[in-house]
Protein backbone atom coordinates (compact mmCIF):
# COMPACT_ATOMS: atom_id res chain seq x y z
CA UNK A 1 0.00 0.00 0.00
CA UNK A 2 1.15 3.29 -1.00
CA UNK A 3 0.10 6.08 1.09
CA UNK A 4 1.14 9.75 0.74
CA UNK A 5 0.12 12.26 3.63
CA UNK A 6 -0.47 16.28 2.79
CA UNK A 7 1.25 18.21 5.24
CA UNK A 8 1.04 22.03 5.37
CA UNK A 9 2.99 24.34 7.95
CA UNK A 10 1.16 26.88 9.35
CA UNK A 11 1.30 29.74 12.04
CA UNK A 12 1.01 27.73 15.29
CA UNK A 13 -1.85 28.21 17.64
CA UNK A 14 0.41 30.85 19.69
CA UNK A 15 1.85 32.82 16.84
CA UNK A 16 1.61 36.08 16.81
CA UNK A 17 -0.83 36.88 13.60
CA UNK A 18 0.41 40.78 12.05
CA UNK A 19 -0.94 41.75 9.22
CA UNK A 20 1.24 42.81 6.75
CA UNK A 21 1.87 46.29 5.17
CA UNK A 22 -0.08 45.39 1.70
CA UNK A 23 -2.83 43.81 4.02
CA UNK A 24 -2.60 40.86 1.63
CA UNK A 25 -1.16 38.29 4.24
CA UNK A 26 0.14 38.16 7.98
CA UNK A 27 3.58 39.46 8.60
CA UNK A 28 5.97 35.99 7.71
CA UNK A 29 9.23 37.02 10.15
CA UNK A 30 6.94 37.21 13.26
CA UNK A 31 5.56 33.69 12.33
CA UNK A 32 5.85 30.75 14.64
CA UNK A 33 5.49 27.78 12.26
CA UNK A 34 3.60 24.40 13.30
CA UNK A 35 2.21 21.24 11.49
CA UNK A 36 -1.68 22.05 10.86
CA UNK A 37 -3.40 20.12 13.61
CA UNK A 38 -5.50 17.85 11.38
CA UNK A 39 -3.19 17.16 9.31
CA UNK A 40 -0.94 15.57 12.52
CA UNK A 41 -4.11 13.11 12.42
CA UNK A 42 -3.65 12.38 9.27
CA UNK A 43 -0.34 11.51 9.52
CA UNK A 44 -0.52 9.62 12.79
CA UNK A 45 -3.97 8.03 10.57
CA UNK A 46 -1.05 7.08 7.76
CA UNK A 47 1.48 5.61 10.22
CA UNK A 48 -1.49 3.52 11.63
CA UNK A 49 -3.12 1.84 8.38
CA UNK A 50 0.61 0.57 7.48
CA UNK A 51 1.22 -0.56 10.39
CA UNK A 52 -2.26 -2.39 10.92
CA UNK A 53 -1.48 -3.80 7.03
CA UNK A 54 2.17 -4.68 7.63
CA UNK A 55 3.65 -3.74 4.24
CA UNK A 56 4.09 -0.70 2.87
CA UNK A 57 5.00 3.06 2.27
CA UNK A 58 4.35 6.59 3.95
CA UNK A 59 4.87 9.74 1.93
CA UNK A 60 4.57 12.93 3.64
CA UNK A 61 4.19 16.07 1.44
CA UNK A 62 4.08 19.41 1.78
CA UNK A 63 3.89 22.78 -0.56
CA UNK A 64 5.69 26.14 -0.14
CA UNK A 65 9.27 27.51 -0.12
CA UNK A 66 12.15 26.01 2.10
CA UNK A 67 10.85 26.10 5.42
CA UNK A 68 8.28 23.65 5.37
CA UNK A 69 11.05 21.21 5.21
CA UNK A 70 10.71 21.24 8.83
CA UNK A 71 7.86 20.05 8.71
CA UNK A 72 8.45 17.26 6.37
CA UNK A 73 11.27 16.35 8.74
CA UNK A 74 8.89 16.25 11.42
CA UNK A 75 6.62 13.54 9.53
CA UNK A 76 9.51 11.78 8.86
CA UNK A 77 11.02 11.35 12.28
CA UNK A 78 7.52 10.15 13.88
CA UNK A 79 7.69 8.02 11.12
CA UNK A 80 7.18 8.41 7.49
CA UNK A 81 9.54 7.11 4.92
CA UNK A 82 10.28 9.40 2.58
CA UNK A 83 8.88 13.38 1.66
CA UNK A 84 8.05 15.20 -1.23
CA UNK A 85 8.80 18.74 -1.31
CA UNK A 86 6.76 20.82 -3.99
CA UNK A 87 8.81 24.06 -3.95
CA UNK A 88 6.68 27.66 -4.38
CA UNK A 89 8.49 30.01 -2.66
CA UNK A 90 4.90 32.48 -3.02
CA UNK A 91 2.38 29.82 -2.76
CA UNK A 92 -1.14 30.80 -3.45
CA UNK A 93 -3.81 30.73 -1.03
CA UNK A 94 -6.38 29.03 -3.90
CA UNK A 95 -7.04 25.54 -3.22
CA UNK A 96 -7.88 24.99 -6.59
CA UNK A 97 -4.09 26.31 -7.36
CA UNK A 98 -2.47 24.28 -4.89
CA UNK A 99 -4.55 20.86 -5.27
CA UNK A 100 -3.21 21.42 -9.56
CA UNK A 101 -0.30 21.51 -8.21
CA UNK A 102 -0.31 18.91 -6.17
CA UNK A 103 -1.77 16.50 -8.68
CA UNK A 104 1.01 17.78 -11.17
CA UNK A 105 4.07 16.56 -8.59
CA UNK A 106 1.87 13.50 -7.16
CA UNK A 107 0.36 12.02 -10.46
CA UNK A 108 3.21 9.80 -11.03
CA UNK A 109 3.24 8.41 -7.68
CA UNK A 110 0.35 6.46 -8.27
CA UNK A 111 -0.65 6.38 -4.75
CA UNK A 112 -3.10 4.25 -3.53
CA UNK A 113 -4.25 6.06 -0.13
CA UNK A 114 -3.75 9.72 -0.60
CA UNK A 115 -4.87 11.53 3.25
CA UNK A 116 -4.75 15.05 4.55
CA UNK A 117 -5.82 17.07 7.17
CA UNK A 118 -9.67 18.50 6.63
CA UNK A 119 -8.93 21.75 6.59
CA UNK A 120 -5.95 23.85 7.74
CA UNK A 121 -5.72 26.30 10.29
CA UNK A 122 -4.59 29.65 8.39
CA UNK A 123 -7.04 30.07 5.64
CA UNK A 124 -9.87 27.03 6.64
CA UNK A 125 -11.21 25.95 3.16
CA UNK A 126 -11.16 22.82 3.49
CA UNK A 127 -10.70 21.81 0.01
CA UNK A 128 -7.13 21.17 -0.98
CA UNK A 129 -7.67 17.15 -0.16
CA UNK A 130 -10.96 16.90 -2.20
CA UNK A 131 -10.27 18.66 -5.34
CA UNK A 132 -6.57 16.62 -5.26
CA UNK A 133 -8.64 13.54 -5.56
CA UNK A 134 -10.93 14.79 -8.01
CA UNK A 135 -8.00 16.03 -10.30
CA UNK A 136 -6.57 12.15 -9.87
CA UNK A 137 -10.05 10.76 -9.94
CA UNK A 138 -10.28 9.45 -7.08
CA UNK A 139 -12.62 8.09 -4.60
CA UNK A 140 -13.32 10.70 -1.89
CA UNK A 141 -14.72 11.62 1.28
CA UNK A 142 -14.10 14.50 4.30
CA UNK A 143 -14.93 14.37 8.03
CA UNK A 144 -12.95 10.96 8.25
CA UNK A 145 -12.93 9.85 12.43
CA UNK A 146 -12.22 5.96 11.47
CA UNK A 147 -10.29 3.79 9.08
CA UNK A 148 -10.82 0.16 7.95
CA UNK A 149 -8.89 -1.65 5.18
CA UNK A 150 -9.46 -4.73 3.89
CA UNK A 151 -9.21 -6.42 0.90
CA UNK A 152 -9.08 -3.87 -1.80
CA UNK A 153 -11.30 -1.42 -0.17
CA UNK A 154 -11.47 1.15 2.16
CA UNK A 155 -13.96 1.88 4.57
CA UNK A 156 -14.48 5.12 7.00
CA UNK A 157 -16.40 6.05 9.93
CA UNK A 158 -17.60 9.70 8.55
CA UNK A 159 -18.55 12.72 11.19
CA UNK A 160 -22.26 14.00 10.23
CA UNK A 161 -23.51 16.90 11.83
CA UNK A 162 -25.07 17.05 15.67
CA UNK A 163 -22.69 13.65 16.54
CA UNK A 164 -23.93 11.36 14.16
CA UNK A 165 -21.86 9.64 11.98
CA UNK A 166 -22.18 6.90 8.77
CA UNK A 167 -19.58 4.30 7.50
CA UNK A 168 -18.68 4.37 3.94
CA UNK A 169 -16.59 2.04 1.77
CA UNK A 170 -15.26 2.75 -1.36
CA UNK A 171 -13.10 1.81 -4.07
CA UNK A 172 -9.44 2.48 -3.96
CA UNK A 173 -7.22 4.35 -4.82
CA UNK A 174 -8.91 6.70 -2.57
CA UNK A 175 -8.22 10.36 -1.20
CA UNK A 176 -9.94 11.21 2.19
CA UNK A 177 -9.64 13.95 4.79
CA UNK A 178 -9.22 13.75 8.22
CA UNK A 179 -10.93 15.02 11.44
CA UNK A 180 -9.48 15.61 14.86
CA UNK A 181 -9.63 13.43 17.15
CA UNK A 182 -9.63 9.87 15.61
CA UNK A 183 -6.25 8.77 17.07
CA UNK A 184 -3.70 10.18 19.11
CA UNK A 185 -0.88 12.16 17.36
CA UNK A 186 2.78 10.12 18.60
CA UNK A 187 6.13 12.20 19.79
CA UNK A 188 8.51 11.99 17.68
CA UNK A 189 11.33 9.68 19.26
CA UNK A 190 15.15 10.14 19.64
CA UNK A 191 15.97 7.61 16.92
CA UNK A 192 13.23 8.67 14.84
CA UNK A 193 14.52 12.24 15.19
CA UNK A 194 17.89 10.99 14.03
CA UNK A 195 16.99 8.21 11.58
CA UNK A 196 15.21 11.50 9.94
CA UNK A 197 17.99 13.35 8.75
CA UNK A 198 19.18 10.19 6.63
CA UNK A 199 15.58 10.02 4.90
CA UNK A 200 14.92 11.83 1.45
CA UNK A 201 12.79 14.40 0.82
CA UNK A 202 12.67 14.94 -3.04
CA UNK A 203 12.29 18.51 -3.95
CA UNK A 204 10.26 19.85 -6.81
CA UNK A 205 11.26 22.66 -8.45
CA UNK A 206 8.70 23.55 -11.41
CA UNK A 207 5.06 22.97 -10.81
CA UNK A 208 3.40 26.09 -12.20
CA UNK A 209 0.57 27.68 -10.07
CA UNK A 210 -1.23 28.25 -13.74
CA UNK A 211 -4.77 30.37 -13.29
CA UNK A 212 -5.93 31.72 -9.91
CA UNK A 213 -10.12 31.10 -9.32
CA UNK A 214 -10.15 33.56 -6.53
CA UNK A 215 -7.90 36.11 -5.25
CA UNK A 216 -7.59 37.27 -1.60
CA UNK A 217 -8.22 40.92 -1.96
CA UNK A 218 -7.37 41.95 1.28
CA UNK A 219 -7.58 41.03 4.91
CA UNK A 220 -8.26 42.81 8.50
CA UNK A 221 -9.08 42.74 11.90
CA UNK A 222 -12.79 41.59 12.45
CA UNK A 223 -15.08 45.06 13.12
CA UNK A 224 -15.94 44.40 17.04
CA UNK A 225 -19.94 45.31 16.85
CA UNK A 226 -20.87 43.90 20.10
CA UNK A 227 -21.00 45.85 23.42
CA UNK A 228 -19.50 43.37 25.24
CA UNK A 229 -19.47 44.03 29.44
CA UNK A 230 -15.53 44.06 29.97
CA UNK A 231 -14.78 42.71 33.98
CA UNK A 232 -11.66 44.19 34.88
CA UNK A 233 -9.35 44.73 37.90
CA UNK A 234 -6.85 42.25 39.57
CA UNK A 235 -7.83 38.55 40.41
CA UNK A 236 -9.63 38.79 43.89
CA UNK A 237 -11.55 42.39 42.13
CA UNK A 238 -12.67 40.49 38.65
CA UNK A 239 -13.44 37.33 40.76
CA UNK A 240 -15.88 39.37 42.94
CA UNK A 241 -17.69 41.90 40.39
CA UNK A 242 -18.48 38.10 38.57
CA UNK A 243 -20.16 37.21 41.32
CA UNK A 244 -22.19 39.78 41.71
CA UNK A 245 -22.87 40.00 38.14
CA UNK A 246 -23.75 36.41 38.72
CA UNK A 247 -26.17 36.89 41.50
CA UNK A 248 -27.43 40.46 40.27
CA UNK A 249 -27.57 40.85 36.44
CA UNK A 250 -27.75 36.95 35.76
CA UNK A 251 -29.41 35.83 38.72
CA UNK A 252 -28.11 32.31 38.95
CA UNK A 253 -26.96 32.51 42.36
CA UNK B 1 -31.97 31.84 -13.51
CA UNK B 2 -28.47 33.79 -12.62
CA UNK B 3 -28.73 32.64 -9.34
CA UNK B 4 -28.94 28.75 -8.15
CA UNK B 5 -30.14 28.01 -4.50
CA UNK B 6 -29.35 24.45 -3.76
CA UNK B 7 -31.33 22.43 -1.30
CA UNK B 8 -30.06 19.58 1.48
CA UNK B 9 -32.66 17.56 2.75
CA UNK B 10 -32.75 14.16 5.06
CA UNK B 11 -36.22 12.55 5.55
CA UNK B 12 -38.33 15.11 3.96
CA UNK B 13 -36.83 17.76 6.00
CA UNK B 14 -34.78 21.13 4.64
CA UNK B 15 -31.47 21.83 6.12
CA UNK B 16 -31.86 24.76 7.94
CA UNK B 17 -28.98 26.59 6.96
CA UNK B 18 -30.46 26.02 3.15
CA UNK B 19 -32.83 27.98 4.05
CA UNK B 20 -30.33 30.67 5.25
CA UNK B 21 -28.80 30.07 1.36
CA UNK B 22 -32.18 31.17 0.71
CA UNK B 23 -31.89 34.49 2.18
CA UNK B 24 -28.59 34.52 1.27
CA UNK B 25 -29.73 34.50 -2.37
CA UNK B 26 -32.64 36.66 -2.09
CA UNK B 27 -30.47 39.39 -0.82
CA UNK B 28 -27.98 38.85 -3.36
CA UNK B 29 -30.62 39.17 -6.36
CA UNK B 30 -32.25 42.05 -5.25
CA UNK B 31 -28.80 44.15 -4.70
CA UNK B 32 -27.73 42.81 -8.47
CA UNK B 33 -31.13 42.74 -9.71
CA UNK B 34 -31.29 38.90 -10.57
CA UNK B 35 -33.19 36.19 -10.57
CA UNK B 36 -33.43 33.15 -8.73
CA UNK B 37 -33.99 29.34 -8.56
CA UNK B 38 -33.66 26.71 -6.31
CA UNK B 39 -32.54 23.45 -6.60
CA UNK B 40 -33.88 19.83 -5.27
CA UNK B 41 -31.95 16.79 -5.99
CA UNK B 42 -33.67 13.41 -5.02
CA UNK B 43 -36.27 11.09 -5.53
CA UNK B 44 -39.99 11.42 -4.84
CA UNK B 45 -39.01 14.88 -3.55
CA UNK B 46 -42.20 16.89 -4.85
CA UNK B 47 -43.53 17.41 -1.37
CA UNK B 48 -40.21 19.92 -0.91
CA UNK B 49 -40.85 21.30 -4.31
CA UNK B 50 -43.98 22.47 -3.38
CA UNK B 51 -42.38 23.59 -0.09
CA UNK B 52 -39.87 25.40 -1.71
CA UNK B 53 -42.44 27.48 -4.18
CA UNK B 54 -43.90 29.15 -1.79
CA UNK B 55 -40.73 31.43 -1.65
CA UNK B 56 -40.52 34.05 -3.36
CA UNK B 57 -37.73 32.46 -6.41
CA UNK B 58 -38.26 32.59 -10.07
CA UNK B 59 -38.11 29.02 -10.47
CA UNK B 60 -37.92 25.80 -8.71
CA UNK B 61 -36.19 23.09 -10.26
CA UNK B 62 -36.45 19.15 -9.42
CA UNK B 63 -33.96 16.55 -10.75
CA UNK B 64 -35.75 13.47 -9.59
CA UNK B 65 -33.42 9.82 -10.21
CA UNK B 66 -33.39 6.90 -8.00
CA UNK B 67 -29.53 7.11 -7.60
CA UNK B 68 -30.29 10.68 -6.08
CA UNK B 69 -32.49 9.11 -3.27
CA UNK B 70 -29.24 9.05 -0.94
CA UNK B 71 -26.60 11.09 -0.85
CA UNK B 72 -23.02 10.04 -2.31
CA UNK B 73 -20.39 12.38 -3.09
CA UNK B 74 -19.85 11.37 -6.87
CA UNK B 75 -23.40 11.11 -7.08
CA UNK B 76 -23.89 14.11 -6.41
CA UNK B 77 -20.69 15.79 -8.04
CA UNK B 78 -21.74 14.45 -11.50
CA UNK B 79 -25.32 15.74 -11.40
CA UNK B 80 -23.89 19.27 -10.08
CA UNK B 81 -21.54 19.39 -12.81
CA UNK B 82 -24.46 18.68 -15.17
CA UNK B 83 -26.76 20.78 -13.87
CA UNK B 84 -24.56 23.79 -13.63
CA UNK B 85 -23.36 23.60 -16.85
CA UNK B 86 -26.69 23.11 -18.38
CA UNK B 87 -28.26 26.14 -16.36
CA UNK B 88 -25.29 28.22 -16.72
CA UNK B 89 -26.15 30.61 -13.54
CA UNK B 90 -23.98 33.19 -12.28
CA UNK B 91 -23.65 32.30 -8.80
CA UNK B 92 -24.74 28.77 -7.34
CA UNK B 93 -25.03 29.01 -3.58
CA UNK B 94 -25.66 26.17 -0.69
CA UNK B 95 -24.78 26.58 3.45
CA UNK B 96 -21.50 25.72 4.30
CA UNK B 97 -22.38 22.11 5.73
CA UNK B 98 -20.66 18.68 6.61
CA UNK B 99 -22.18 17.48 3.33
CA UNK B 100 -21.19 20.29 0.95
CA UNK B 101 -17.74 20.31 2.59
CA UNK B 102 -17.52 16.56 1.45
CA UNK B 103 -18.64 17.19 -2.55
CA UNK B 104 -18.67 20.90 -3.83
CA UNK B 105 -14.14 20.74 -3.56
CA UNK B 106 -14.92 18.30 -6.83
CA UNK B 107 -17.52 20.47 -8.32
CA UNK B 108 -15.16 23.45 -8.37
CA UNK B 109 -12.52 21.41 -9.79
CA UNK B 110 -14.79 19.54 -12.40
CA UNK B 111 -15.98 22.67 -13.97
CA UNK B 112 -13.00 24.47 -13.04
CA UNK B 113 -14.77 27.56 -11.26
CA UNK B 114 -14.37 28.98 -7.93
CA UNK B 115 -15.66 27.76 -4.84
CA UNK B 116 -15.52 30.36 -2.37
CA UNK B 117 -16.64 28.83 0.93
CA UNK B 118 -17.58 28.83 4.64
CA UNK B 119 -18.19 32.87 3.51
CA UNK B 120 -20.00 35.03 6.11
CA UNK B 121 -21.57 37.85 3.83
CA UNK B 122 -20.82 39.75 0.85
CA UNK B 123 -20.95 44.10 0.28
CA UNK B 124 -21.74 45.97 -2.44
CA UNK B 125 -18.79 48.18 -3.59
CA UNK B 126 -19.49 50.30 -6.97
CA UNK B 127 -22.16 48.03 -8.10
CA UNK B 128 -19.74 44.44 -7.41
CA UNK B 129 -20.21 41.68 -4.59
CA UNK B 130 -16.88 41.45 -2.20
CA UNK B 131 -17.20 38.25 -0.63
CA UNK B 132 -15.97 38.26 3.20
CA UNK B 133 -15.31 35.42 5.03
CA UNK B 134 -12.68 34.62 8.12
CA UNK B 135 -9.14 33.52 8.34
CA UNK B 136 -7.61 31.88 10.96
CA UNK B 137 -10.21 30.50 13.13
CA UNK B 138 -12.26 34.00 13.00
CA UNK B 139 -8.98 36.03 13.96
CA UNK B 140 -8.60 37.57 11.32
CA UNK B 141 -10.76 38.53 7.95
CA UNK B 142 -10.41 38.59 3.86
CA UNK B 143 -12.35 40.48 1.27
CA UNK B 144 -11.94 37.67 -1.53
CA UNK B 145 -13.35 37.95 -4.83
CA UNK B 146 -14.26 34.82 -7.91
CA UNK B 147 -11.83 35.88 -11.11
CA UNK B 148 -12.71 34.80 -14.72
CA UNK B 149 -16.06 33.96 -15.78
CA UNK B 150 -18.73 32.85 -13.81
CA UNK B 151 -20.69 30.18 -12.43
CA UNK B 152 -19.13 30.99 -9.49
CA UNK B 153 -19.50 27.99 -6.21
CA UNK B 154 -20.50 30.31 -3.12
CA UNK B 155 -21.22 28.45 0.42
CA UNK B 156 -22.16 30.56 3.61
CA UNK B 157 -21.41 30.00 6.83
CA UNK B 158 -24.38 29.06 9.74
CA UNK B 159 -26.17 32.14 10.87
CA UNK B 160 -24.13 34.48 7.86
CA UNK B 161 -27.94 34.69 6.84
CA UNK B 162 -31.18 34.43 8.79
CA UNK B 163 -33.39 32.11 8.12
CA UNK B 164 -36.62 34.69 9.03
CA UNK B 165 -35.60 36.76 6.82
CA UNK B 166 -36.52 34.70 3.82
CA UNK B 167 -38.72 36.01 1.73
CA UNK B 168 -42.71 34.65 0.43
CA UNK B 169 -43.19 34.33 -2.66
CA UNK B 170 -46.93 33.70 -4.61
CA UNK B 171 -46.27 30.42 -6.06
CA UNK B 172 -42.80 29.93 -7.90
CA UNK B 173 -43.65 27.67 -11.15
CA UNK B 174 -41.81 24.17 -10.65
CA UNK B 175 -39.45 21.98 -13.74
CA UNK B 176 -38.15 18.78 -13.95
CA UNK B 177 -34.97 18.84 -15.19
CA UNK B 178 -32.84 15.97 -16.05
CA UNK B 179 -30.00 13.99 -15.19
CA UNK B 180 -27.91 11.31 -16.35
CA UNK B 181 -26.62 8.87 -14.11
CA UNK B 182 -25.53 5.45 -13.89
CA UNK B 183 -24.88 2.67 -11.29
CA UNK B 184 -21.62 2.57 -12.38
CA UNK B 185 -20.68 6.23 -11.69
CA UNK B 186 -21.13 5.68 -8.15
CA UNK B 187 -18.24 4.18 -6.36
CA UNK B 188 -19.25 4.56 -2.27
CA UNK B 189 -21.65 2.57 -0.84
CA UNK B 190 -23.25 4.66 2.05
CA UNK B 191 -24.63 2.63 5.19
CA UNK B 192 -27.45 3.94 7.73
CA UNK B 193 -26.49 7.30 9.52
CA UNK B 194 -26.11 6.62 13.41
CA UNK B 195 -25.33 8.42 16.33
CA UNK B 196 -22.59 8.35 18.85
CA UNK B 197 -22.40 7.65 21.87
CA UNK B 198 -24.73 10.73 24.32
CA UNK B 199 -23.64 8.46 27.81
CA UNK B 200 -26.44 10.54 29.48
CA UNK B 201 -24.73 13.81 29.05
CA UNK B 202 -27.72 16.19 28.03
CA UNK B 203 -26.66 19.61 27.69
CA UNK B 204 -29.40 20.61 25.66
CA UNK B 205 -31.82 21.19 28.98
CA UNK B 206 -29.07 22.50 31.34
CA UNK B 207 -29.82 26.02 32.89
CA UNK B 208 -25.95 26.56 33.73
CA UNK B 209 -22.69 25.34 31.70
CA UNK B 210 -19.57 26.22 32.33
CA UNK B 211 -17.79 25.11 28.93
CA UNK B 212 -13.65 24.00 29.07
CA UNK B 213 -11.41 24.96 26.14
CA UNK B 214 -8.16 23.99 25.17
CA UNK B 215 -7.04 27.01 27.43
CA UNK B 216 -7.02 24.96 30.60
CA UNK B 217 -3.96 23.97 29.44
CA UNK B 218 -3.50 19.86 30.50
CA UNK B 219 -5.73 16.96 32.05
CA UNK B 220 -4.91 17.54 35.93
CA UNK B 221 -6.30 21.07 35.53
CA UNK B 222 -10.21 19.57 34.21
CA UNK B 223 -11.00 18.69 37.91
CA UNK B 224 -10.68 22.33 39.19
CA UNK B 225 -13.37 23.01 36.32
CA UNK B 226 -15.15 20.40 37.78
CA UNK B 227 -15.41 21.77 41.22
CA UNK B 228 -16.45 24.95 39.88
CA UNK B 229 -19.26 22.98 37.90
CA UNK B 230 -20.42 21.38 41.01
CA UNK B 231 -20.10 24.30 43.34
CA UNK B 232 -22.28 26.63 40.88
CA UNK B 233 -24.65 23.21 39.90
CA UNK B 234 -23.42 23.57 36.48
CA UNK B 235 -23.12 20.91 33.54
CA UNK B 236 -19.48 20.78 32.02
CA UNK B 237 -19.36 21.51 28.66
CA UNK B 238 -16.27 21.18 26.24
CA UNK B 239 -14.64 22.10 23.08
CA UNK B 240 -13.37 19.99 20.60
CA UNK B 241 -9.56 19.79 21.11
CA UNK B 242 -10.91 18.68 24.84
CA UNK B 243 -12.39 16.13 23.63
CA UNK B 244 -10.03 15.13 21.23
CA UNK B 245 -7.37 15.34 23.94
CA UNK B 246 -10.12 12.52 25.73
CA UNK B 247 -10.04 14.60 28.94
CA UNK B 248 -13.52 14.79 28.55
CA UNK B 249 -15.63 12.17 27.05
CA UNK B 250 -17.16 13.18 23.27
CA UNK B 251 -20.54 13.58 24.90
CA UNK B 252 -19.49 16.90 26.42
CA UNK B 253 -19.07 18.30 23.20
CA UNK B 254 -20.80 21.38 22.53
CA UNK B 255 -20.72 23.00 18.69
CA UNK B 256 -21.88 21.67 15.25
CA UNK B 257 -20.64 17.68 15.87
CA UNK B 258 -21.97 18.54 19.40
CA UNK B 259 -24.90 19.46 21.16
CA UNK B 260 -26.25 22.53 20.55
CA UNK B 261 -27.41 24.53 23.86
CA UNK B 262 -29.29 27.59 25.03
CA UNK B 263 -28.39 27.87 28.90
CA UNK B 264 -29.44 30.96 30.87
CA UNK B 265 -25.14 31.08 31.81
CA UNK B 266 -22.66 29.98 29.45
CA UNK B 267 -19.79 30.54 31.31
CA UNK B 268 -16.62 29.82 28.29
CA UNK B 269 -13.12 29.21 30.07
CA UNK B 270 -10.28 29.24 27.64
CA UNK B 271 -12.29 28.89 24.49
CA UNK B 272 -11.09 30.85 21.06
CA UNK B 273 -14.55 31.22 19.88
CA UNK B 274 -14.24 29.09 16.61
CA UNK B 275 -17.63 29.33 14.62
CA UNK B 276 -17.86 25.29 14.81
CA UNK B 277 -17.92 26.02 18.51
CA UNK B 278 -20.11 29.13 18.24
CA UNK B 279 -22.94 27.60 16.48
CA UNK B 280 -23.42 25.12 19.32
CA UNK B 281 -23.35 28.15 22.14
CA UNK B 282 -24.91 31.85 20.48
CA UNK B 283 -28.02 30.84 21.66
CA UNK B 284 -26.94 31.04 25.38
CA UNK B 285 -29.32 33.55 26.99
CA UNK B 286 -26.21 35.15 29.34
CA UNK B 287 -22.48 34.03 27.86
CA UNK B 288 -19.26 34.96 30.18
CA UNK B 289 -16.10 34.17 28.50
CA UNK B 290 -12.88 34.39 30.32
CA UNK B 291 -9.53 34.19 28.33
CA UNK B 292 -6.19 35.43 28.50
CA UNK B 293 -6.26 36.92 24.61
CA UNK B 294 -7.68 40.27 24.37
CA UNK B 295 -8.64 39.69 20.22
CA UNK B 296 -9.93 36.37 20.97
CA UNK B 297 -13.36 36.23 18.69
CA UNK B 298 -15.08 34.50 21.79
CA UNK B 299 -15.30 38.23 23.01
CA UNK B 300 -17.56 39.48 19.97
CA UNK B 301 -20.38 37.22 21.38
CA UNK B 302 -19.85 37.24 25.10
CA UNK B 303 -22.04 39.42 27.11
CA UNK B 304 -19.62 39.86 29.74
CA UNK B 305 -15.45 39.25 29.43
CA UNK B 306 -12.74 39.19 31.77
CA UNK B 307 -9.08 39.28 30.36
CA UNK B 308 -7.25 36.88 32.62
CA UNK B 309 -5.34 33.68 33.06
CA UNK B 310 -7.94 31.04 33.99
CA UNK B 311 -6.27 28.80 35.88
CA UNK B 312 -5.71 31.25 38.63
CA UNK B 313 -9.08 32.76 38.66
CA UNK B 314 -11.05 29.23 38.38
CA UNK B 315 -10.07 28.02 41.96
CA UNK B 316 -10.76 31.38 43.41
CA UNK B 317 -14.38 32.15 41.57
CA UNK B 318 -14.89 28.61 43.02
CA UNK B 319 -14.36 29.73 47.01
CA UNK B 320 -16.07 33.26 45.94
CA UNK B 321 -19.33 31.31 44.80
CA UNK B 322 -19.04 28.91 47.75
CA UNK B 323 -18.69 31.92 50.29
CA UNK B 324 -21.69 33.83 48.34
CA UNK B 325 -23.32 30.46 48.58
CA UNK B 326 -23.15 30.24 52.32
C1 LIG C 1 -15.94 20.34 10.67
C2 LIG C 1 -15.49 20.81 12.01
C3 LIG C 1 -16.30 20.55 13.10
C4 LIG C 1 -15.94 21.01 14.37
N1 LIG C 1 -16.79 20.79 15.41
C5 LIG C 1 -16.53 21.35 16.61
C6 LIG C 1 -17.45 21.24 17.70
O1 LIG C 1 -18.51 20.60 17.59
N2 LIG C 1 -17.13 21.83 18.87
C7 LIG C 1 -15.97 22.55 19.03
O2 LIG C 1 -15.74 23.10 20.13
N3 LIG C 1 -15.07 22.66 18.03
C8 LIG C 1 -15.32 22.07 16.83
N4 LIG C 1 -14.40 22.18 15.82
C9 LIG C 1 -13.07 22.76 16.11
C10 LIG C 1 -13.07 24.28 16.09
O3 LIG C 1 -12.82 24.72 14.78
C11 LIG C 1 -11.96 24.83 17.00
O4 LIG C 1 -10.72 24.27 16.63
C12 LIG C 1 -12.20 24.56 18.47
O5 LIG C 1 -13.51 24.94 18.83
C13 LIG C 1 -11.20 25.31 19.31
O6 LIG C 1 -11.35 24.95 20.66
P1 LIG C 1 -10.79 25.89 21.81
O7 LIG C 1 -11.43 27.22 21.72
O8 LIG C 1 -10.92 25.14 23.08
O9 LIG C 1 -9.23 25.94 21.49
P2 LIG C 1 -8.33 27.09 20.87
O10 LIG C 1 -8.92 27.64 19.64
O11 LIG C 1 -6.96 26.56 20.86
O12 LIG C 1 -8.43 28.25 21.95
C14 LIG C 1 -7.90 28.19 23.23
C15 LIG C 1 -8.12 29.55 23.87
O13 LIG C 1 -7.69 29.51 25.22
C16 LIG C 1 -7.05 30.72 25.55
N5 LIG C 1 -6.15 30.41 26.66
C17 LIG C 1 -5.03 29.64 26.67
N6 LIG C 1 -4.53 29.55 27.91
C18 LIG C 1 -5.33 30.28 28.71
C19 LIG C 1 -5.31 30.59 30.11
N7 LIG C 1 -4.39 30.08 30.94
N8 LIG C 1 -6.28 31.40 30.58
C20 LIG C 1 -7.24 31.90 29.76
N9 LIG C 1 -7.30 31.64 28.45
C21 LIG C 1 -6.36 30.84 27.93
C22 LIG C 1 -6.34 31.13 24.28
O14 LIG C 1 -6.14 32.54 24.27
C23 LIG C 1 -7.34 30.67 23.21
O15 LIG C 1 -8.23 31.72 22.86
C24 LIG C 1 -14.73 21.71 14.55
C25 LIG C 1 -13.91 21.95 13.45
C26 LIG C 1 -14.28 21.51 12.20
C27 LIG C 1 -13.39 21.81 11.04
Amino acid sequence: MKICVLVKQVPGPDSPLLISDDKKWIQEEEIDYAMNESDSYALEEALQIKERLGEGEVVAASLGPDRVQKTIREALAKGADRGIHVKDDYPSTDSYVIAGQFALALKEENFDLILSGLQSDDTGMGQTGLMLGEFLGMSTSTLVMETDISEGKLRVKKELEAGWFQWVSMDLPACITIQSGLNTPRYPSLRGIMGAKKKEIKVMESTPQGELLQSLEKIYVPKKTKLTEMIEGDTDQVVAKLVDVLKRDIKVL
Amino acid sequence: MDILIIFEHSNGKIHRMSWEAVAAGQSLAKDLGLTTAILILGSNVSELAEEASKKNVDEVLVADHPLLERYSSDGYSVALKQIITDESPTYVIMGHTYMVRDFLPRVSVALKKPLLCDLTGYYMENGNSVFTRQLFQGKITSDILPNGEPPYLLTFQSAAFQEDAVVDGSGASVRNIDVNLDKSMIRSQYEEPFQGEVGGVDLTAAELIVTIGRGIGKEENINMVKELGDTLGAQLGASRPVVDAEWLPTAHQVGSSGQTVSPKLYLALGISGAIQHVVGMKGSKNIVAINKDPDAPIFELADYGIIGDIIEIIPKLTEAIKNAKA
